[in-house]
């Protein structure tokens, strides 16, 4: 009972942090005290956050590595716009909207996870790590060919496999709108993605992956983590909960995806590339694997940080890159792990309790 | 002890029977819980365990003994399902385990521990408990997240069982603790905590005494002792420790080379020759 409430304790400090910093940060916009700039990235930062949180239930509560994240933010972030933009008509208020979109997004997402889970969720290691990497990019190419209009008819969708065709193929009635022109991506989109949005889906994720986690279907995921061969011993269902752990994860990228999608009235698919991915990847391993709440933390902070050192824009990647080969050596080596340890004394013991 | 015949003898011809089967007494007018027959698997071009035949009473706690490499811990897997086998059959409560895995065998009622010491190190010891407990708790993952009412109702009862059943070993102290960081042997004894939350109809223990002291291993005797007649139900164990093994198996099966050369009781075994060949080997002739 006493661990139980401990977790609890932990959860709600969580969840009363992303509360008060919404209210903080509400606060300063409204007294004019953030910058232009700075209130451009509040969505951005939400969108990360999700992603970071709901990469951190595959990597670092199932334990596969999977660095095709950025492909289920990409499903959701172009069926959320065509959702979005094809019901512009026939619902008005953007709320409502917006709400359809995330959940659309979500679902997409979703499915999406589950195709790629049946074969990928098969392979163990550094194998299912680079059959998603495959699969985040075959993604990415694959919404690069679609063309999407709607008109008083519905939606039009072509497939633009061979380059050639243009938005004139989709054969749209008088005063139809393409959505998404192939290569050039999504255009004119009606931006009504709002921070208070993303401090909602924020909030949603948390209560999803930490109620998830403390549930009989959590700890049968972190089973298989710790040990799959005991796991199985003692009756648990690898496919089922490997695939529940890891659609969960996409659907909850597709929620983030639309929001991102919605935030910008132009979006291209290789936005969602490799890179994003690793970006994501990044702030899970930043924040420790694991731990929703460093999840947030480094998420928030490593898409600010480029923002505020827009000089050093340039070398993001790089700053990235290192930043990961050094934690990577940090949390692996025994001997800066006993270093940190003189450093923050009181902090590691908390946690070894 | 009693020579057992299997019901199923005259039912199926091809296949004929364990032959010496050894069941204690009380367990003969139920059918056993495990039947083995004929049972063999190749890995590549090696034959590590060939034609083991097994039946294990309700009740009873039988041995599993033989030299280093001998194919026990083999045979566990094969009874586990963690390997596949090449030939024959296993029936867990007559029921036939072809073509089952893990997960179901083990809810037909097969829960074993592992020789080294599988635990989810990261999770609590109550945890760990619960996690045997997987699947007598029911509530679907919406009920997990949106905590309805049955997450709160199932997750009591699975919290005041997962206790019942580390009070077993006098554990109860322990459940907040991380498994990872328990003592070796109270990590063996949560790893067969771990088991019987499965509710399980046998019990294969993977050298349960691996480590201890005579005090230890006298305590853990008792234990089983207790598991057996609280729970009724088999265990089967691998054990190089004699004293155990001869002081608490009712029937005893000696493998080598992935054959079974001995079955009996502790009084037989210790007295056959094959079996003594086997772990003192043979005087030179001449």
């Amino acid at each position: 009972m006493k661990n139980l409430k401990k977790t609890t304790k932990q959860d709600f400090i969580t969840y009363l942090a992303v509360i008060l910093a919404f209210i903080a940060i509400t606060v300063m916009g409204d007294a004019g005290m953030l910058s232009r700039s700075f209130k451009g990235q509040l969505v951005p930062i939400c969108c990360y956050i999700v992603m970071a949180v709901s990469l951190n239930l595959t990597v670092g509560i199932l334990g596969e590595l999977s660095l095709g994240h950025a492909g289920f933010m990409s499903v959701g972030a172009f069926s959320g716009i065509i959702a979005a933009m094809s019901l512009q008509a026939a619902i008005p208020s953007p709320v409502l909207r917006l709400v359809i979109a995330l959940v659309v997004g979500a679902a997409f997402a979703g499915v999406a996870g589950a195709l790629i889970g049946i074969p990928v969720l098969r392979l163990r290691g550094d194998y299912l790590a680079i059959v998603t990497l495959a699969f985040g990019e075959i993604i990415k190419e694959l919404i690069n060919c679609l063309i999407v209009g709607v008109d008083s008819k519905g939606l039009h969708i072509i497939f633009n496999v061979s380059g050639a065709k243009t938005v004139n193929d989709l054969h749209m009635l008088e005063g139809g709108r393409a959505i998404i022109k192939g290569a050039q991506g999504a255009t004119g989109t009606e931006t009504i993605a709002s921070f208070t949005a993303g401090f909602v889906l924020i909030m949603i994720s948390l209560v999803i992956i930490l109620n998830l986690v403390r549930s009989r279907s959590g700890r049968a995921i972190m089973a298989l983590r710790d040990n799959r061969i005991a796991a199985e011993s003692v009756g648990i269902n690898v496919t089922k909960y490997k695939m529940m752990a890891f659609v969960t994860s996409a659907a909850l990228a597709g929620a983030a995806g639309a929001l991102y999608g919605l935030n910008y009235s132009n979006l291209l698919a290789t936005k969602f590339n490799f890179n994003t991915s690793i970006l994501v990847l990044v702030f899970v391993v930043l924040g420790g694997l694991g731990n929703i709440r460093g999840s947030i933390i480094a998420a928030a902070i490593l898409t600010v940080l480029p923002e505020m050192l827009r000089s050093f824009a340039d070398y993001r990647m790089l700053v990235y890159a290192i930043v990961l080969i050094l934690v990577m050596l940090g949390t692996n080596n025994a001997q800066l792990k006993g270093l940190l340890a003189k450093i923050i004394p009181t902090k590691l013991r908390k946690e070894a309790k | 002890m009693a020579r057992f015949k299997p019901h199923s003898v005259n039912e199926s011809p091809l296949v004929p029977l364990p032959t010496n089967a050894y069941i204690p007494q009380r367990d003969l007018d139920k059918a056993p819980i495990l039947e083995v027959s004929h049972l063999g698997i190749d890995f590549g071009g090696l034959t590590a365990v060939n034609d083991l035949n097994l039946t294990v009473g309700r009740t009873e706690i039988a041995g599993l003994i033989g030299p280093n490499g001998a194919g026990k811990t083999t045979v566990f897997n094969l009874l586990t399902k963690v390997y596949q086998p090449t030939r024959g059959s296993i029936m867990v409560d007559g029921i036939d385990t072809h073509s089952m895995n893990t997960a179901q065998v083990n809810r037909l009622g097969v829960a074993r521990t592992f020789q080294n010491i599988r635990l989810f190190n990261n999770l609590s010891v109550e945890d760990n408990v619960k996690l045997g407990l997987h699947n007598s708790i029911k509530y679907s993952m919406a009920g997990g997240i949106l905590r309805l009412p049955s997450y709160w109702k199932q997750e009591k009862v699975a919290h005041d069982r997962a206790l019942e059943l580390l009070s077993i070993f006098d554990m109860q102290d322990m459940a907040d603790m991380k498994a990872g960081s328990l003592p070796y042997g109270a990590q063996r004894r949560l790893e067969i905590v771990r088991a019987l939350g499965t509710n399980p109809g046998i019990l294969l223990l993977d050298e349960p005494a691996a480590g201890m002291n005579p005090s230890e291993t006298a305590e853990l005797m008792e234990n089983i002792i207790k598991i057996r007649d609280t729970f009724q139900i088999a265990v089967m164990l691998i054990e190089h420790d004699m004293n155990l093994v001869m002081g608490i198996c009712e029937g005893i099966c000696v493998l080598n080379f992935g054959k079974v050369i001995a079955k009996g009781t502790p009084a037989e075994i210790q007295e056959n020759p094959a079996v003594i060949e086997a772990y003192l080997g043979r005087k030179k002739e001449g």
